[in-house]
């Protein structure tokens, strides 16, 4: 691999920057594999990477049907954060955190990994109550957490809108470790690190079908032909549905669209992550200065990644709520991901019953934080073909015996959670 | 932006509508076991294309509308009441 350093980028600059290569090979599909990742984006990728690390498996192909990192690793309002409050979520989630803490040295790719602080606001007694129960759970799980007074939310972000007559804020539970990374560097970081230890990144590869017998995975149909594999794992976000069913599964989950939006740039105002408590709207400053901004689900069945102008409206009206200078602003761009909704909100990385066959998706809208621990833990459960503890509740199964992960308590709603 | 044609009110901005998800799957008879009830609950086609939903009309008439909706296009081919069977196209 051309390791990069700021040695290397002085010597290239003097260069004339002529001696840069690409930075993941483009190779032709073999007619077989080890495993066969279906998916390129953040997770699939991180996924080949940690087999090809943690478990020494290096005969993996990613299939990706397009481009890298175009679909919902490219589409998100790149927060990474780990405050959860059920035990089976808080847990995973800080694994993350904590990969994320050491990825950049651990890919050699500037992810702009960036711990500016993640502060939940709220606005009624009762759910600072609930954010006390939530930051000690974190803390219990060994997560950092602080409740925060209204003097203190206000000394952090003074553009919020304290006094607001249906939303005042009572106060804030601050995870400072959580911040924002580079969505983009995130896919494109992964995808080098895991081609350097030998993982096959096939591009413009689309799955058309997945072969099955007696029970077993013998491998995928593709744009490119077959490709035999020992073992094939699933993490195509929120199109897991039709290519689950390609093997027959029939899955607890909805595709369903979440927009996001970015303002024009502007001078610094807000140096963390702020999120509204009495909706659901979260916002940041990017490095370029235009705030990155997001809020619910359009809340019904869509693969369209475009979303219609009523939650348009929805989002930006709990946004000025909250920051009433956004009512000033103008948006430069809008777009939509479409999330894999499962039916409690939390996302499935698991054995699937066709034997051979691994899932990773259901990941709602809290993916890409997930990105370095779902890849962790599904190249665990694909390489030892049983889950680690960590995602071992993340199962299809829970659902049927009742053991559901309904962090927000919404009930099988996809759209509502 | 969609444009919902409730079968009682005409059309209607989808802000009036609720949505209340797929409308072909249907509640099992009381002993047709856990499986059949998990499924009813909780495993859904999530077709890429037409999609047979139900809207409930909460800003108007408080009826349930079923919908023939195109989940990639956002089009809408046909809607009726909770009993019309809506055709998918070929």
């Amino acid at each position: 691999m051309n390791r990069y350093s700021v040695f290397r980028l002085l010597a290239e600059g003097l260069g004339g920057h002529a001696g840069w290569r690409r930075a993941w090979r483009d190779p032709a599909p073999k007619a077989s594999y080890d495993v066969v990742i279906v998916g390129g984006g953040g997770h699939g990728l991180a996924s080949a990477y940690y087999l090809a690390k943690e478990h020494g498996v290096t005969n993996v192909a990613v299939l990706e049907r397009g481009a890298l990192g175009l679909g919902n690793t490219g589409r998100n309002t790149t927060i990474v954060r780990s405050n959860y409050l059920l035990p089976e979520n808080n847990r995973f989630y800080e694994k993350s955190l904590r990969l994320w803490e050491g990825l950049e040295q651990d890919l050699n790719f500037n992810v702009m990994m960036s711990q500016r602080g993640v502060l939940n606001l709220c606005h009624s007694d009762s759910q600072r109550d609930q954010f006390a129960r939530r930051g000690n759970s974190m803390r219990l799980a060994g997560i950092d957490a602080e409740l925060l007074d209204r003097e203190q939310v206000r000394a952090m972000v003074p553009i919020l809108d304290f006094d607001n007559a249906r939303f005042p804020i009572y106060g804030g539970l601050l995870q400072r470790r959580g911040g924002t990374a580079r969505h983009d560097a995130v896919a494109w970081g992964f995808a080098r690190a895991a081609d350097s230890r030998g993982v096959d990144i096939i591009q413009n590869c689309e799955v058309t079908g997945i072969r099955v017998e007696s029970g077993r995975v013998l491998g995928v149909d593709t744009a490119r032909g077959y490709i035999a594999a020992g073992k094939v794992g699933i993490a195509v976000a929120g199109h897991t549905s039709h290519v689950a069913a390609m093997a027959g599964l029939r899955l607890p989950v909805e595709s369903h669209i979440l927009q996001a939006f970015v303002t024009e740039g502007l001078k610094p105002v807000l140096d963390c992550v702020v999120t509204f408590g009495a909706g659901h709207f979260y916002i940041s400053q990017s490095d370029k200065g235009g705030l990155v901004f997001g809020g619910g689900l359009d809340g019904y069945n869509s693969y369209a990644r475009r979303g219609t102008l009523p939650t348009v409206e929805h989002v930006w009206s709990e946004g000025v709520a909250m920051i009433p200078l956004l009512s000033r602003l103008r948006v430069l761009r809008q777009w939509a991901g479409v999330m894999d909704m499962t039916f409690d909100g939390s996302p499935l990385i698991c054995k699937t019953p066709v034997q051979g066959l691994y899932l990773n998706g259901g990941w709602c809208y809290g993916g890409f934080k997930a990105t370095p621990g779902s890849g962790w833990c599904f190249a665990h459960t694909i390489a030892r073909d049983e889950p680690h503890e960590l995602n071992a509740a993340m199962t299809i199964e829970r659902f049927r015996d009742g053991a559901m992960i309904d962090e927000k308590g919404a009930g099988p709603f996809p759209w509502l959670h | 932006m969609h444009r919902i044609t409730c079968p009682w009110c005409g059309p209607r901005d989808e802000i009036e509508f609720h949505y209340r998800g797929d409308a072909t799957v249907s509640r099992p008879p009381a002993g047709a076991g856990a499986a059949a009830f998990y499924d009813y609950i909780y495993t859904r086609g999530n077709p890429l294309g037409w999609h047979l939903e139900w809207w409930a009309h909460a800003g108007g008439c408080r009826q349930w509308v079923k919908v023939l909706r195109n989940t990639a296009t956002h089009e809408i081919k046909a809607t009726g009441k909770a009993w019309d069977a809506l055709n998918k196209p070929k």
